[in-house]
């Protein structure tokens, strides 16, 4: 190996200087590290403490009851907004699972070596990390100029394409891990590859299913550009789909860039509420991930 | 694992009632099985069509502005509603610069922090701390711009930028790129706030391709005398390094498409009359944030979907490398082992 250093010194004294540096090139280094692990964790408590001092004030009920306030109004929640999200994203993972899905099931158990499955595990690793304001400029062509507006709706489907390659790569991966002699014994005892699938394999993989679930969940529970021309906003409560619609993310986006205080407020109290949200939602599913393991 | 133990049980339970019938024969239904197979394709399938889309909807909707300014577009640096006159340089060069400010302060950091998570940290400390690192990609990024713009950003005003600009005042060119007024708002704090966003996915993929090293390569190496340092820059690096390239370039891909917390920090101001990295700039999805709810149909709405294609082509380049560098490393340790 070419790592071997050829310039070491052939006296004494200078192969004890020579390992001196060697160690305090280690020492420095290491420490080094040291300071980027904690420079990593710095940020994020950082963040932590900061959106929980500015936004726990604004926690209230009336946040989750009344709807978002002119400028400058005394009153006034984020409701609209929460419940916007609340269903756009679910409505998303609703309709993003299933797809995700099977198709993981498809690589996993269908395709494997085939020419279609390594190209659909390349184009689903683009969509993974795709930029998703993209993919709002996406169904903004496809559905919002088509059906004449904005519209919840166009939001549900840009959210859903955040899903589709989250669960489909989770799904593929908890799959490939159960072993081939289950499957064996069960195609020997005569069963059809379907029911092999769903009773078996996929039943044994449910739990790294369910996190990958989960975190899709959490992820487009903070997406904000996709929605921005999709579903929009909305300064009043609708639950009607073809209806421009509010969420969280979009709401804090505006009143962020504002230069009203009360809106500012509620900005802190939203970014708070979903911060907390997204967390506990990823901690969650990796501990429950963890004790099924 | 839970599935043999699931089976034993259902075994175990059977036995335990040798009185118990055999459950009735299922009726076999011969078209479950090609219906199942048909819907795992068609999803497969979907999937694929689905770029094929974006591909295909982006350039249709790009037309207009493709046919306009061809590919004069990407050096153009004029960007004028008013007269309909449209050119990409300011926001290209305002996304490639942040991404490139957040790739100098993210990869040091990133290979520190998985040093110090494969070789340093005690075992029972190993996987909180991974996990911290990890949450730091799931705080979505509007949390970021906000934070960013109204808590970060005076700070970095205040004691970074302040002072770097006194002491760089006299010299040629670090003098210019710390020149501008230092309001903590621009293509500097936009990087350095990517950074932190993309330092957990590098981080994570070189602490995984950092773990696939064979443990006889590094004994060696320690039996040898190596240090800790070492092993890791002279044995672990070289043997992970496509790897590790891989994970930079997923990183680099992140960062480019990143929107919202770019979008709060960098200003949204189309200029590129200095080389200053305090001015305010714009990068092409905050551009795309910014104007495209309110723009025009017409060449306006075309010129920033040609904005999209733009950057989604640069995000596809960065991420298939990246993908073909780390399934490399795989190969190769597929045959090592």
């Amino acid at each position: 190996m070419n790592a071997v250093d050829t310039s070491v010194p052939t006296t004494l004294a200078g192969r004890l200087a020579h390992h001196r540096r060697r160690k305090l090139v280690n020492v420095l280094a290491l420490s080094l590290a040291l300071a980027a692990m904690a420079f990593g964790l710095f940020w994020l408590v950082w963040i932590l403490i900061e959106t929980t001092r500015l936004g726990l004030g604004g926690i209230s009920l009336s946040l989750f009851t009344e709807m978002t306030p002119p400028p400058q109004a005394e009153t006034g929640g984020l409701a609209n907004a929460i419940y916007g999200s609340v269903v756009m994203v679910s409505l998303a993972t609703l309709l993003g699972t299933p797809i995700g899905v099977l198709a993981g099931i498809y690589l996993a158990e269908y395709g494997r070596g085939s020419t279609l499955a390594s190209t659909t595990r390349f184009i689903n690793d683009i969509l993974l990390s795709a930029p998703s304001i993209v993919l709002g400029l996406f169904i903004y062509s496809l559905v919002v100029t088509r059906m004449g507006g904005f519209s919840g709706f166009a939001g549900v489907l840009s959210l859903a394409l955040i899903v589709i390659p989250v669960v489909v790569r989770t799904t593929e991966n908890m799959l490939s891990l159960i072993p081939a002699a289950l499957r064996e014994a069960a195609y020997a005892l005569g069963t059809p590859k379907w029911r092999v699938i769903m009773t078996l394999t996929l039943r044994a993989a449910r739990a790294g299913v369910i996190t990958g679930v989960l975190l899709a969940f959490a992820r487009i529970a903070g997406e904000t550009a996709p929605l921005l021309f999709t579903a929009l906003s909305n300064q009043f409560f609708t639950s009607d789909l073809t209806k421009p619609m509010a969420s969280l993310p979009v709401t804090i986006f505006k009143f962020a860039m504002s230069p009203y205080e009360n809106w500012q407020k509620l900005a802190w109290a939203g970014v708070f509420l979903i911060t907390m949200g997204v967390l506990v939602l990823n901690i969650l599913a990796r501990t429950f991930f963890r004790t099924k393991q | 694992m839970l599935p043999a133990s699931s089976f034993q049980d259902a075994t175990a339970r059977s036995r335990a009632e040798p009185g118990r019938r055999p459950p009735a024969r299922r009726r076999p239904l011969p078209w479950a099985d090609t219906l199942f197979s048909a819907l795992a394709h068609g999803a497969a399938l979907l999937t694929l069509a689905l770029l094929a889309g974006i591909i295909v909807s982006l350039v249709i909707g790009a037309a207009p502005a493709i046919r306009e300014y061809g590919l004069a577009f990407l050096w153009t640096s004029e960007w004028d509603p008013v007269r309909n006159r449209y050119g990409g340089l300011v926001m290209i060069y305002g996304t490639l610069m942040t991404s490139l400010i957040a790739l100098l302060i993210a990869v040091p950091v990133s290979f520190g922090i998985a040093l110090f998570l494969t070789e340093l940290s005690p075992s029972w400390l190993k996987r909180p701390l991974g996990t911290a690192i990890e949450l730091l990609a799931a705080v979505p990024s509007i949390v970021y711009g906000m934070w960013g713009l109204l808590v970060f950003s005076p700070i970095l005003a205040r004691f970074v930028q302040a002072p770097l600009q006194q002491v760089f005042s006299g010299v040629p060119v670090l003098g210019q790129l710390f020149s501008g007024p230092p309001v903590g708002i621009g293509l500097l704090s936009a990087g350095i706030i990517l950074a932190i966003m993309v330092i957990p996915f590098i981080a994570s993929v070189m602490r995984d391709v950092f773990e696939v090293t064979p443990p006889m390569l590094k004994e060696s190496a320690y039996a040898l005398g190596s240090t800790t340092w070492e092993v890791v820059w002279k044995v672990v690096l070289p043997y992970t390094k496509t790897g590790v390239v891989g994970g930079i370039m997923l990183g680099l891909g992140r960062a480019i498409g990143e929107t919202m917390a770019v979008t709060f920090v960098i200003g949204n101001f189309n200029q590129l009359n200095t080389l200053s990295l305090f001015e305010a700039a714009n990068s092409i999805t905050s551009a795309l944030a910014n104007e495209f709810g309110e723009a025009a149909p017409g060449l306006h709405q075309a010129s920033l979907i040609y904005l999209g294609l733009v950057l989604f082509f640069i995000t596809f380049v960065v991420l298939a490398i990246s993908k073909f560098l780390l399934s490399r490393l795989k190969k190769r340790e597929g045959s090592v082992t």
